[in-house]
């Protein structure tokens, strides 16, 4: 089959283009890949840097998550359940 | 889905003098468990129920749940999944009965892009069709971390849709597995990570926003 679409000298029709990078990229971060589909992943990000920083970018993107505090229990609700705890702890 | 034995509650297992402690009935460990878990409860429920006192209801009796297993608890999985998958039990008959269509059964099929099309060059460049046109910029090391970075981020998590901000809860900011949530939400990995990949990538392009800013 004859491919329409022009592209960069010297690439294969199997390369991954920067937007289907984009996409994968959180498959690619979970392991959630075929061996074949890391091969091409890993071959464009050798070959691009703007999509080397965009990987670099979604990790640093989770690492400042990983310092995100949850903020403390409401202590009305805390009030009603440890009350409800109390309660059960009495039961027979 | 079955439990992985790396993530049950064995006798052996860390979270097992928590199982303890709760079945001698001691509080702290009740207050501890709550403090740790009632906000994203809270969250979960939620996406079941229609509104925030219905939720606090739910999550209420998802405790007593908890309490009143505590002593059958096999430790077939880890106890904070056995929490959540009380809550959720609980939370799918109410929204049932309240006929309201459950999360995640069917996830909205729209291809929100992750970056804006025009970030790239078009199909038909002649030269580097489908290129970066505005390639991402490395973010200055020394403000990742700052203060003000983890403030953007909190700001862009809070606008997430939140089924979402519940997903990226749990894997991102509390560091809970995939195997986990997929578990203590009854959901499939593809939806998983479908929404997993929505948060962080509205996540990443609320950073480069403020860092382009």
């Amino acid at each position: 089959m004859k491919l329409i679409r022009i592209r960069r000298k010297g690439s294969r029709s199997d390369d991954l283009s920067c937007p289907e990078l984009v996409r994968l990229v959180t498959d690619y971060l979970e392991g959630a890949m075929s061996k074949t589909d890391r091969r091409r992943f890993d071959a464009h990000l050798d070959a691009c840097d703007g999509c080397g920083t965009y990987l670099e970018q979604m990790r640093d993107t989770v690492t400042v998550a990983g310092v995100l505090a949850e903020d403390s229990v409401d202590p009305v609700a805390r009030d009603a359940l440890l009350t409800a705890f109390r309660k059960w702890k009495a039961a027979p | 889905m079955p439990a992985r034995a790396d993530q049950a509650t064995r006798p052996e297992s860390k979270e097992w003098p928590l199982v303890e402690a709760l079945r001698s009935r001691d509080e702290r460990a009740f207050a501890e468990l709550v403090e740790r878990h009632n906000r994203t409860l809270l969250r979960v429920a939620r996406l079941y129920v229609r509104d925030r006192s219905a939720a606090e209801e739910v999550v209420q009796e998802a405790w007593l749940g908890v309490l009143e297993g505590i002593d059958r608890f096999e430790g077939r999985s880890s106890l904070r999944t056995w929490i959540y998958r009380i809550l959720t039990n609980r939370a799918q008959s109410r929204a049932q009965r309240e006929r309201r269509q459950l999360p995640f059964s069917a996830l909205a099929d729209d291809h929100e892009a992750a970056v804006k099309e025009t970030r790239f060059r078009p199909t038909d460049d002649p030269r580097f069709p489908l290129l970066w046109s505005v390639p991402p910029r490395s973010w200055p090391v020394e403000r990742i971390l700052a203060r003000e970075t983890v403030q953007q981020l909190r700001a862009a998590l809070e606008h997430l849709p939140a089924a979402q901000q519940v997903i990226v809860g749990l894997r991102d900011v509390e560091g809970w597995t995939a195997e986990e949530v997929c578990e203590a939400l009854a959901m499939t990995p593809g939806n998983q990570r479908v929404l997993l990949h929505r948060a962080r990538s509205r996540m990443r392009q609320a950073l480069e926003d403020y860092f382009e800013a």
